[in-house]
């Protein structure tokens, strides 16, 4: 990973600077013209979220049942960017719902259960900043079950009467208008690169914490 | 011989009910917590006229529960941790998941005691008529106080040790258990409707079902490596 962090880099970088000109030159959608161009970045962030939710449950799980440090850094990293990125897709949404809703908040399902998500990786954050010490191994308990009600919250737009574009308009898109559909994948994956990138950023910074932690421990000694 | 699960979950249940049955302390200071919950709802939602906001009755009824649930949580395990029994228990030649089923099945049973005065209490007190399906509202009630417990369970006994563990454990249970309060509310509220939607009610009652075994198994899955220091 450490060759691969600055090609990568400015991969994500070109990407991120080639999107908003891509996404400026894309056609206008017929009803929602330029408000619909948030989609292409709000589509994207929940990818990125959705990555991090099943790094987080894994890597809880691993931690909880092996005890491996490791995972508890990709743990703890990955619950941040969850709140990060899911914090950008509530406020790109609120931006979609006052021109498709007209109103900037909408309790609908899918709405609930992003925020819903969002709060139990707060929680995580929370139990691991107040729990004391061994509150690692409760974070992973909250992470675990966080991921597993997150495909509840994927599925709960075709259960339950809503509001929220259902799940088989991305299903089709690429057929109806496949220009939108290959942009929607390039921030997709502008968006995915984005996530490793931080990632492994913030899991070099806490192996970096912990050997700090060991070296004073042993120079105390 | 080591003892059985089954054998071992009543066991628990049986020493829980019998320091329950002495003191009566959780049932009665939930009770009263539902209540004065209910109560202070009540100025929230009923207008001027005396008239309750239409469909508030579900809402008050799910959030009294929750809230008294998550302090029959706390006193629990705050009683094992008190007179330190709680490693008594843990150290006991019985299989971890068995000592967590026993312990929820006390909750559950704590949970159900406040719900049977509860309930009558808000469809009295806001003129709804929650009695229409007696037995759908009581799966409602049922599956939706497994879901809640079960989860409850696993986090009161994991917090038992933190210094901060009666903010904890609302910040961590609500945020997961709100799909299980979502789907009791709207299933409760759709069966207040004149006439009940049925369908609607039995959907969230599946929806119900499947929450509860996701945490169930999960809840027992993970209890053993949460519960070794």
């Amino acid at each position: 990973m450490k060759k691969l962090f600055v090609p990568l880099a400015v991969a994500t970088a070109a990407m991120f600077a080639a999107a908003p000109i891509a996404i400026a030159k894309a056609d206008y959608e017929s009803t929602m013209l330029l408000v619909q161009k948030i989609f292409y970045f709000h589509f994207a962030t929940w990818m990125a979220m959705t990555l991090a939710i099943a790094i987080c449950g894994v890597a809880s799980v691993v931690y909880l049942f092996a005890g491996s440090k490791i995972a508890d850094w990709y743990a703890v990293a990955s619950a941040e960017l969850v709140v990060v990125f899911g914090l950008f897709g509530l406020f790109s949404g609120s931006l979609w719902g006052r021109k498709a809703w007209g109103v900037w908040w909408q309790w609908d399902a899918r709405v609930t259960m992003a925020t819903m998500l969002v709060l139990v990786f707060l929680g995580y954050l929370m139990v691991r900043k107040y729990g004391g010490p061994g509150s690692e191994k409760l974070a992973a308990a909250m992470g675990i079950f966080g991921a597993a009600t997150a495909p509840f919250v994927y599925k709960s737009v075709d259960w339950w009467r809503t509001i929220h574009p259902q799940t088989t308009v991305m299903k089709t898109l690429g057929e109806k208008w496949p220009g939108a559909w290959y942009l929607v994948l390039f921030c997709s994956a502008a968006f995915v690169l984005l996530t490793v990138l931080v990632l492994t950023a913030r899991v070099h910074l806490e192996a970096m914490r912990s050997r700090l932690d060991d070296m004073y421990l042993a120079a105390e000694d | 011989m080591r003892p059985g699960f089954v054998a071992v979950a009543l066991l628990v249940l049986k020493k829980d009910l019998a320091i329950e049955f002495k003191s009566r302390e959780i049932v009665y200071t939930t009770l009263f917590f539902a209540v004065a919950c209910v109560m202070i709802f009540s100025f929230a939602f009923v207008m001027e006229q005396g008239v309750p906001v239409e469909g508030a009755a579900a809402g008050i009824l799910w959030i009294a529960v929750a809230f008294s649930g998550t302090l029959a949580l706390g006193r629990t395990f705050e009683r094992e941790r008190y007179s330190e029994t709680l490693r008594a228990l843990l150290l006991a030649p019985a299989s971890r998941p068995a000592v967590y089923a026993g312990k929820l099945l006390g909750m559950i049973l704590m949970m159900t005691a406040t719900e049977i005065v509860l309930t009558p209490l808000v469809a009295f007190f806001f003129h709804a008529p929650f009695f229409a399906r007696p037995l759908l509202l009581a799966a409602l009630l049922g599956l939706g106080t497994i879901g809640f417990a079960s989860v409850g369970t696993l986090f009161a006994a994991m917090l038992v040790r933190t210094r901060t563990r009666d903010v904890l454990l609302p910040i961590l249970l609500y945020p997961v258990t709100i799909p299980v309060i979502i789907a009791g509310v709207r299933g409760t509220a759709a069966l207040l409707q004149s006439p009940p939607e049925e369908p609607v009610a039995t959907l969230w009652i599946g929806l119900l079902t499947a929450f509860d075994v996701v945490f169930l198994t999960l809840a027992l899955w993970t209890f053993e490596p949460l519960m070794t220091e």
